[in-house]
């Protein structure tokens, strides 16, 4: 629906990108290139040599396992779902709105990015916590407290993940032709109509692309989880948790948990892939 | 052209090289390498307030001086599995310290040099007025537990099924420091902690002890390793903590010794 808005643009006056090939691949761009690829990927056959294979169904089958991994991906969608409500609408505000001190906000929106997720965390207990800014509040009027909740599980994933979102929609909202919006305005479109009708589907792929971003952040979010969120099998127990407290006791049982989560997150991110097949 | 491409490979490989040494520096197992005359001491997170003052008493009387690392037990028993420099390491559980004995890193067999008794960690002054542990069983409630796969966890396991109390915490915190900074935040109303920790944080908790924790004490190993680097200093520091200077210091710390 908004991917297929975005194709029935008019095309720039170049030919379609990628498909153009001059000589050879320089040498310069192939080698660390490659050296890129072997960094990010050997950890993953460090991982790959010292799995229990003979072992692996029956611990693919242990319940708990079951249970963490299906709050680990509700968990991180749900997390991603806040993060484009809130998110989209702060990358179009940085991006789109002049206003004072936006270099300060912009600035501010990455301060997740550089806090150690622990220090996040803490700071989220320090906010929404029994004795918190708001959490006090929240008890005090309606009873509610946050930590140790599922709740609190998304709040974390959200915090640490949104910046990832906000970064990607707000570069793309910033190389979007803004003459596509200027040229609704001039046919009377409002900024929100503009927003929904032209904005929205010219920078859908961006969008798609922090969503992706932010949703794989979530999932393997650890550090703000246990701190603000605790650890509790069923409720608060995520995998990145589960694979440190099995680290604990049991080295080949964090390295199954570890590849679990890859793997369900990589097929999960493959399929929305084919799905979003014509994105860049 | 060439000069281009040779300055990209050349920044690739400063790339992986910086990468290469933050990691190493990342690494608290590889600080005590390469230092001629130092002690390197990987010590369980329960023991840092005593054995840093134990290292500084031994630092002045024997001129060496000692580094710590002090982590959670079985991290640092897979650190030192995977050829960390170290010359003593104390942890907080027997099972902890197999794990290195049994990779055949220890060098002669550990001797336990302390125990630590789980009590109730409180907000100061006791609000709630717990006095057993049958108290933290009340629907209202909030207790933090360590998870069973950390030696406060399964010391908390013991004790819980000795007293025969059904509890249900609110989380199961990775390692006790952190379950009692969930006391200390006010985020639960207690937690089950060793002694050593209240007695650390006397200021913000009290700590409530009971019965049941005679049956889930933890014993304290402490070895010098097969690899240590200075083999002689290693045994001093091992003696020193268990002279009654030593036992003074841990007594203090609120551990009880053999």
């Amino acid at each position: 629906m908004a991917g297929g808005t975005a194709r029935a643009r008019p095309t720039p006056t170049v030919a379609p990108r990628g498909t153009r090939r001059t000589g050879r691949t320089p040498v310069a761009l192939l080698v660390p290139a490659i050296l890129g690829l072997l960094f990010l990927v050997l950890p993953l056959a460090g991982l790959l040599v010292r799995t229990p294979w003979a072992t692996l169904p029956q611990r693919l089958t242990e319940p708990g396992v079951l249970t963490a991994l299906r709050l680990s991906v509700q968990t991180a969608t749900l997390a991603t779902l806040l993060c484009l409500l809130l998110g989209v609408p702060l990358a179009w505000l940085l991006a789109r709105v002049q206003f004072p001190g936006r270099q300060l906000v912009r600035a501010l929106v990455t301060v997740p990015l550089v806090l150690p997720p622990v220090v996040g965390g803490l700071a989220l207990l320090l906010v929404f916590g029994r004795r918190g800014l708001v959490g006090s509040w929240l008890d005090s009027t309606f009873g509610v407290t946050v930590p140790f909740t599922t709740t609190a599980v998304v709040l974390a994933q959200a915090f640490v993940a949104m910046p990832f979102l906000i970064i990607a929609v707000e570069g793309a909202l910033r190389g979007a032709d803004t003459r596509y919006e200027e040229a609704a305005a001039t046919l009377g479109a409002g900024r929100w109509t503009t927003f929904t009708h032209v904005t929205l589907p010219l920078v859908a792929p961006g969008i798609a692309a922090g969503a992706v971003l932010g949703w794989a952040r979530a999932l393997g979010e650890f550090g703000a989880t246990i701190t603000f969120a605790g650890n509790y099998p069923g409720r608060t127990q995520t995998m990145p948790v589960a694979v440190y407290l099995a680290l604990e006791t049991d080295l080949e049982a964090a390295i199954v948990l570890s590849l679990i989560l890859l793997t369900v997150s990589v097929v999960i991110l493959a399929g929305l892939r084919d799905r979003w097949a014509s994105a860049p | 052209m060439t000069r281009t491409r040779l300055r990209t490979a050349l920044t690739a490989l400063a790339l992986l090289v910086v990468t290469g040494c933050a990691d190493d520096r990342a690494d608290p197992a590889a600080t005590g390498a390469g230092n001629g005359g130092e002690l390197t001491v990987f010590a369980a997170a329960s023991l840092r307030e005593s054995f840093t003052r134990l290292g500084q008493d031994f630092e002045a009387a024997q001129g060496v001086r000692v580094t710590f690392n002090f982590a959670g037990s079985s991290a640092l028993a897979a650190q030192i599995n995977q050829g960390a420099p170290a010359d003593v390491f104390a942890a907080a559980a027997p099972a902890n310290m197999a794990t290195v004995v049994d990779a055949g890193n220890s060098d002669g067999e550990p001797v336990t040099f302390a125990r630590n008794q789980l009590v109730i960690a409180v907000p100061r002054g006791n609000p709630d007025g717990v006095t057993a542990l049958s108290d933290l069983t009340k629907p209202d409630a909030k207790v933090a537990v360590c998870a069973e796969q950390v030696p406060c966890g399964a010391a908390a396991r013991k004790a819980l099924d000795a007293a025969g109390v059904a509890l249900t915490p609110v989380t199961l915190e990775q390692d006790v420091r952190a379950a009692l900074n969930k006391v200390r935040l006010g985020e639960v109303d207690a937690a089950l902690v060793y002694r050593t920790d209240v007695r650390a944080a006397a200021d913000d908790v009290d700590g409530i002890e009971f019965p049941e924790s005679t049956g889930a004490v933890n014993d304290y190993p402490i070895v010098v390793l097969k690899d240590a680097d200075h083999p002689a200093a290693a045994r001093a520091f091992v003696d020193h903590v268990n002279s009654d200077t030593g036992r003074a210091v841990l007594t203090a710390a609120g551990f009880q010794v053999p």
